[in-house]
């Protein structure tokens, strides 16, 4: 398109009344995105919003872009179909942690491992929200809901661990309500040619509230979370006066603090994106013992599996040149009856 | 002029064209379908008409001389119309025990045996469940038996070219295809051809196999066979002029959904999950990238299925494909097809169940699951292919309904059909007419909701369209904006436009024809998918003799053609062939309140022509 007319957030939006409960973390995603979409040099037209099933996959219906509101889990599945029709459109799926590591976990895994080039925003409020809250495959042990009254048992998944398993190359992680750390990780995701795993912890007041408060409140958040910059050593606390130092007799991380025992930046470990192993420890962390890691914590650019696919079908039509379907029928041994 | 004396009565009114069915049976491990599809070739060459049967073992390779590693290929050639891979057999050539033993009960009464003694040693025919050589032991006397030592006779003829013992043992099945192809006065030519091709790389192999093949036909021709043996000379088959190739159905229903993307004019994207009898597609179309075909193999059905949605939904045609088990984890992914109305073909190639079942044998016992097995009130178009070339058209018409009338459509196939072959007419697609979809463009007036006031197919719009932005999902759409809805009436209203769609398609389809005999009268024997062939021969050897029977042959499974009721009440009985416990038979019976009777079979092979009639007769001689 010539000479673009600058969209805004209001472009971006539907006349769908937003059915989310009040004070719901989707509200926030919703607003941050469709206030980044006219930032993104992506004609309307071209971009998709594909889901699931679940409070979460309701979003399509929020944006004024094309939509397709799918069936519990299957998502990455017609995401991938979509892409493969048409190269050209770039589309995002939006899932939950019920609808995307749960029923659909196998096609998460295969989505990433084949490098689909779909931008991944899986919302993780640790519950199932839409079906009244029973526990998910990502909720603490000891989780208590409707399936679950004396607590869970069974220990959860964290997603970021899981999509780097699966071969994820590029896996970020951000918060629902802040659109100033948010809006550059989607950025980020978006360019990344590839499948982008995005998780992003999500409040559901109604049925896990406040699970993500040690890592939002003011007065907490400092110590429990790690802002990842690539290049930059990993430091975090009030003042950054702590920071992840790699203990080479143990290959782990720990924390430690500038100034003690003799500790200066220079023992901090400096985060590098492209680091597989290191970016696995990074999923791994987890409160009260580690902060918890927010931003890109790898990204690692290949080729594309459509890319790929439509690369092997332009060599072999150059290779087969103009073909003739009645021509092509009538290779091989055939005979004329008279 | 065939040397065999058929005992079937009604055989006599088929005698005018000479026909042979010739079955070559051994270890999955001996070549049998290679030596098969070699003589198939050699044989359309001939200028027969011919139908095979491909019938191997689940086990890729079973132990040798086991009987369920049995691998056997049927061919049935003629100077007449040939419509089914034959009943009984006129020749048996095994290559062990195990063979024989699980073969001999088809071949007819003075048939004749070509066996490999060598194979016939103590611990296989232990294996096989023998107690003394069937051989040796007077026990084929009713039959006429040439009993050679292939082995031994193989090892000699390969033995310039130095192979190892394991490499000369597998030129058997080239050496007995040489003798085979003598006794019909085949031309080897052919298969030379395929052997240099095949082994391009190992030379030496391919030399030490066209010897064999050689070796075998001379010691047929240097008439050391025993007497009472001679050529067998089928002559020609009237067929349609034309061009011939041969095609297996799974053959033909790529071809055909190739062509129907190009008559659609859309590209297609399909997308798959290997299962047994299903795969020969996925792999068919994948060697065709050359056309608008993008081939993804997904990791399971649903996957699949869903894949093909969102290609549908991104604007090119969404195929998958698979056999029952895997239709059924489809289940849900089309039903969100319906309720979205994407277009949408799903190709069960139908296989003996339930669960696993015979995977490798044939059965249409997923009607009832092609109809109704999906939740809610989902409907969608069924049809089904009859014969290895229908496939060709079967699979054009899928995809025009599914692009004109904005549905998933089933289109039911078989193994049966899907690894039989049968020389095909080769069509001219500039002969079909063309059915291109028209994607919305215009943004005036624009609803996802808008439909075709004729076909009540919803519009389609294509993301990358400017203006056309919507969204669209399994939730309940009100009526005329697309919005979600939870309106009582609403639902109602919406329920009924998707079945007035698809029960509308009947005006769209072509009326149903009587494929033989009257259209009113005595009987009609109505059939649907692959029973077409024995259906056809047991009709016209009856009508042959002067029986008043007729054959009906159903595509259009749903919605039917709307002559159908009218016509099925002008006959005095109905009887209803099927390779299931009574699936469409049950269906006439409730739609139109007729006494439709039930044939059925479910052993996991076709029926025989003799089953048809035998029945026929019964049924005619209590109604007498
Ligand atoms: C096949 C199928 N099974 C079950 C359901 C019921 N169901 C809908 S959403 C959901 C869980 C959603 O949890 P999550 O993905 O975490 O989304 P949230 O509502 O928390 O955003 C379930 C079990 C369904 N719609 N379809
Ligand atoms: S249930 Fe929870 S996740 Fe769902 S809309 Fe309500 S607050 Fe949000
Ligand atoms: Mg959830």
């Amino acid at each position: 398109m010539n000479a673009p007319v600058k969209l805004t957030l209001k472009d971006f939006s539907t006349d769908q009344e937003v059915r989310w409960c009040p004070g719901c973390g989707d509200y926030a995603i919703l607003k941050t995105i469709q206030k980044l979409m006219p930032e993104l040099d992506t004609p309307k037209e071209n971009t998709v919003f594909v889901s699931g099933i679940g409070c979460s996959s309701r979003f399509p219906y929020y944006m004024e872009t094309y939509g397709f509101h799918t069936i519990h889990g299957r998502a990455p599945a017609i995401a991938t179909g979509v892409k493969l029709s048409n190269p050209e459109l770039d589309v995002w799926v939006v899932t939950g942690d019920g609808d995307g590591l749960s029923i659909g976990g196998n096609h998460m895994l295969h989505v990433l491992r084949r490098n689909v080039d779909l931008q991944i925003l899986l919302f993780n409020n640790e519950i199932y929200g839409l079906t009244k809250g029973q526990y998910s495959p990502t909720s603490q042990v000891g989780t208590r809901s409707p399936s679950t009254p004396d607590g869970s048992v069974d220990l959860p998944l964290r997603p970021c661990t899981f999509a780097l398993g699966a071969g994820a190359r590029f896996v970020a992680r951000t918060i629902d309500t802040e659109a100033k750390h948010m809006t550059p990780v989607l950025k980020r995701a978006h360019a990344h040619k590839g499948a982008s795993f995005v998780e992003i912890y999500q409040n559901c007041p109604v049925y896990n509230d406040g699970i993500f408060d040690y890592i939002k409140d003011k007065k907490s958040a400092a110590d429990s979370r790690l802002v990842l910059a690539h290049g930059e050593p990993m430091l975090f606390g009030v003042d950054n006066q702590k920071g992840l130092r790699l203990n080479t007799a143990t290959l782990q991380l720990e924390v430690v603090t500038l100034g003690e025992a003799d500790v200066t930046v220079d023992d901090i470990m400096v985060h590098d994106e492209t680091n597989l192993v290191l970016a696995q420890m990074l999923a791994a962390l987890s409160t009260p013992d580690f902060p918890e890691a927010v931003g890109v914590l790898y990204c690692k650019q290949e080729v594309s599996y459509e890319s790929s696919v439509y690369e092997q079908i332009k060599t072999v039509r150059a290779k087969k040149g103009v073909v003739d379907f009645n021509e092509v029928l009538r290779r091989g041994h055939t005979w004329t009856v008279s | 002029m065939s040397v065999v004396e058929k005992t079937s009565e009604v055989a006599a009114a088929n005698a005018a064209g000479a026909a042979v069915v010739v079955r070559f049976a051994g270890d999955s491990g001996d070549g049998m379908q290679l030596t098969g599809s070699n003589f198939t070739e050699a044989t359309a060459l001939h200028g027969n008409d011919l139908a095979t049967f491909p019938d191997f073992p689940a086990e890729i390779r079973a132990p040798a001389g086991a009987t369920f590693g049995v691998s056997a290929f049927q061919i049935y050639f003629g100077s007449d119309e040939v419509t089914t891979a034959g009943d009984d057999l006129d020749v048996l050539v095994v290559m062990n025990p195990a063979a024989l033993i699980t073969n001999l009960k088809d071949l007819l009464p003075g048939g004749l045996i070509i066996a490999d003694s060598d194979a016939f040693t103590d611990k296989n025919l232990a294996r096989a469940g023998y107690k003394s050589n069937p051989l040796e032991d007077g026990s084929l006397d009713g039959y006429r038996v040439i009993v050679i030592e292939i082995t031994k006779r193989v090892i000699a003829s390969v033995e310039p070219f130095g192979l190892s013992h394991k490499f000369a043992v597998r030129c058997k099945n080239m050496w007995t295809l040489g003798l085979v192809m003598w006794l019909f006065d085949r031309d080897r030519s052919i298969t030379v051809g395929n052997l240099e091709k095949k082994f391009a790389n190992k030379p030496d192999i391919a030399q030490a196999n066209i010897a064999a093949l050689n070796s075998g036909h001379s010691y047929a021709e240097t008439a050391e066979l025993p007497s009472g043996v001679e050529v067998y000379q089928i002559p020609r088959a009237e067929v349609k002029p034309g061009l011939y190739r041969n095609a297996t159905g799974s053959d033909a229903l790529a071809y055909g959904l190739i062509a129907g993307g190009r008559l659609a004019d859309i590209p297609i994207t399909f997308a798959s999950y290997p299962i047994t009898p299903a795969s020969s597609l996925l792999h068919t179309l994948a060697q065709h990238k050359e056309f608008d075909v993008v081939t993804f193999q997904a990791e399971d059905e649903i996957a699949a299925v869903c894949a093909a949605i969102g290609a549908s939904f991104g604007g090119t045609l969404g195929v998958t494909s698979s056999s029952g088990p895997g239709i059924s984890l489809k289940g849900e992914a089309i039903s969100l097809a319906s309720a979205t109305e994407l277009p949408l073909v799903i190709v069960n190639t139908q296989r003996g169940g339930p669960s696993t079942g015979l995977p490798t044998k044939t059965e249409q016992s997923d009607l009832n699951q092609a109809l109704f097995g999906r939740h809610a009130d989902t409907i969608l178009p069924v049809i089904a292919s009859s014969t290895p070339s229908d496939c060709f058209d079967v699979a054009i018409e899928a995809v025009r309904l599914a692009t004109q009338f904005s549905t998933p459509v089933l289109l039911l196939s078989d193994g049966y059909l899907a690894n039989a072959s049968e020389p095909w007419l080769v069509p001219d697609l500039t002969q079909f007419e063309a059915f291109p979809v028209q994607f919305e463009t215009n943004p005036e007036g624009f609803s996802p909701a808008n439909r075709n006031p004729e076909t009540l197919s919803r519009v389609w719009a294509k993301p990358g369209t400017p203006g056309l932005e919507h969204r669209i999902g399994g939730i309940e759409k009100d009526y005329d904006t697309g919005d979600i809805s939870y309106d009582a009436d609403n639902h109602q209203r919406m329920t009924d436009v998707r079945k007035a769609k698809i029960d509308g398609i009947a005006k769209f389809i072509p009326a149903q024809t009587v494929s033989q005999g009257p259209s009113a009268g005595h009987l009609a024997i109505v059939g649907w998918g692959s029973t077409y062939g024995p259906i056809h021969q047991a009709v016209k050897r009856l009508r042959a003799v002067g029986v008043d029977v007729s054959h009906i042959h159903i595509r259009y499974l749903m919605p039917f053609p709307e002559n159908l009721g009218e016509l099925l009440r002008g006959y005095e009985q109905i009887l209803v062939p099927e390779m299931n416990t009574g699936q469409l038979v049950e269906v006439l019976r409730s739609k139109f309140l007729i006494d439709a009777k039930r044939l059925n079979k479910v052993s996991g092979q076709p029926f025989k022509i003799r089953e048809i009639v035998d029945a026929i007769e019964s049924l005619l001689g209590e109604s007498a």
